[in-house]
């Protein structure tokens, strides 16, 4: 089981650690709905070193990333970013992942940790181009600072304006006395904040500094559970759950991510086109549970007469709504708006309704 | 851990409350610190008759599902009805505010397979 390099100071903390994607990582630490209720309302840091780094360099580097991603990377200037997924040659998804543009000659790719292999197996395979790649994984440390307050407070460890950063950017600065820190106004909670990467050696320092500058908000320590509970209120596709190598985008919802365009002529984009234009025969779709109950991942999705129309891939309780909430793939005729149908909890149709997403709107 | 010693326990970290053929039924400290932030309490046998061991309702957390089971055999005449909108009570007072029925005991021949909170201290702490 790999470790990151903050796993001592998680089991100082109370970190209850379990094993995820390949490593040991704190699944909370004071209770799930308190610290998503931190996040939400204040800030908290997240550990989020298991996931991956791939830089992709040189004179190619943009045709690689535009062919293996469904996003448009033209679209991209030096310091911005996008959020995007890998097609895997069957029309589904190798991995979503964000893209970060340094110059036109330097990209790099975040993915996710339970791939790392996968994908830079695919990135590998896929290099006709000749770009120069490297897997920067092992050695890459990354904490989530996510919440309405995280940069005021981050902006205390850095004389770069990071207050004022849009959405999906990214700056290289100096932060917590360390020189060349990449910090992005990324995140997957729909709270706010950032991310920020540096090297392992210097993770104990940086979270520390973290915490000290975040103390007087209110920052707290946030584990993989409230994480979950997080996107899901924003019905952020999660990878394994929602999306997975026989979805496509275009059924996931992640149409606004793939750009058909001229010049993006990326993989599988002809089976993507097609499912575009003749109309997907099924859609990832968001419900709220009408009265009570909790949908969980490979519940039945069923009609009126408990016929299965589909599964759920993503639920819980929604810690802010108290609602139960989900996600999951139905054909097309249950997934319009306020469409009835119901969830199988334990032999009981129990009914719901599609939403709109997000659940939580703030 | 707090294991109060005039209640009995299961193995599958159920409490019992024994007054006569009365008896109030929750779940332990250890089980709710286990369990996490508990969301749901679904408990669908108000009425019914069940045996010792069969299942009785549902408690969920945020990531997950467990089921409790009956202590004895006994009819359920009452679910905490407060649960409904509070469940966070089962964690913050599991053997008060936070029971989850109220009993009749129609057959006590379980009851020797109880265990005392000496005997549940000993299960938890294995």
């Amino acid at each position: 089981m790999k470790k990151t390099a903050l796993n001592k100071v998680h089991f100082a903390t109370g970190g209850k650690m379990v094993p995820f994607a390949g490593f040991e990582m704190p699944v909370q630490f004071e209770g799930v709905n308190a610290e998503h209720e931190t996040v939400r309302l204040k800030l908290g840091v997240f550990d989020v070193s298991h996931m991956g780094e791939i830089w992709v360099e040189g004179p190619h580097a943009f045709d690689l990333v535009q062919h293996l991603t469904t996003n448009d990377v033209a679209a991209l200037f030096d310091g911005k970013i996008q959020y995007s997924c890998f097609p895997n040659g069957k029309g589904g998804i190798v991995d979503d992942l964000l893209v970060y543009r340094y110059n036109t000659e330097k990209y790099l790719l975040v993915v996710n940790a339970s791939n790392i292999d996968k994908d830079w197996n695919w990135v590998n395979d896929n290099n006709s181009f000749g770009a120069k790649l490297t897997n920067a994984s092992d050695v890459t440390s990354q904490l989530a600072v996510q919440g309405p307050l995280a940069l005021e407070a981050m902006q205390k460890l850095t004389s770069t304006k990071i207050t004022d950063m849009e959405y999906y950017t990214f700056k290289v600065i100096e932060f917590a006395g360390i020189k060349d820190i990449l910090f992005s106004t990324t995140g997957y909670t729909g709270a706010g904040g950032c991310e920020i990467y540096f090297k392992n050696e210097d993770a104990e320092k940086i979270y520390q500094a973290v915490l000290e500058a975040g103390a007087e908000f209110g920052i707290k320590p946030i584990g993989l559970a409230a994480r979950d509970t997080l996107r899901l209120e924003m019905g952020f596709c999660l990878y394994g759950n929602d999306i997975d190598d026989t979805t496509s985008p275009i059924e996931a919802g992640l149409g606004w991510i793939t750009k058909f365009v001229d010049g993006n002529d990326f993989v599988d984009r002809d089976k993507m086109e097609k499912i575009r234009s003749n109309g997907p025969t099924k859609m990832l779709k968001a419900f709220e549970i009408s009265d009570k109950g909790v949908p969980r991942h490979d519940y039945e999705i069923c009609d009126a007469s408990g016929n299965t129309i589909g599964k759920v891939t993503s639920g819980t309780m929604s810690p802010m709504l108290k609602k139960g909430i989900g996600m999951g793939y139905v054909t097309s005729e249950y997934g319009k708006l306020g469409s009835e149908i119901y969830i199988n909890i334990r032999e009981k149709l129990v009914p719901a309704k599609i939403v709109k997403l997000p659940f939580y709107k703030g | 851990m707090n294991i109060p010693g005039d209640l009995l326990y299961t193995k599958d970290h159920e409490w019992i409350r024994v007054d006569g053929k009365n008896a109030v039924v929750g779940i332990t400290e250890f089980a709710q610190k286990e369990l996490g932030d508990i969301v749901f309490v679904d408990v669908d046998t108000e009425g019914e008759s069940l045996a010792a061991e069969e299942t009785f309702g549902t408690i969920e957390a945020v990531k997950t599902v467990s089921e409790m089971f009956m202590p004895v055999s006994g009819t359920v005449d009452e679910v905490n009805a407060a649960l409904a909108d509070a469940p966070e009570t089962v964690n913050k007072d599991p053997y008060g505010e936070g029971w989850i029925i109220k009993i009749t005991i129609t057959d006590d021949s379980a009851m020797q397979h109880l265990l005392t909170a000496e005997a549940y201290k000993a299960i938890i702490e294995g």
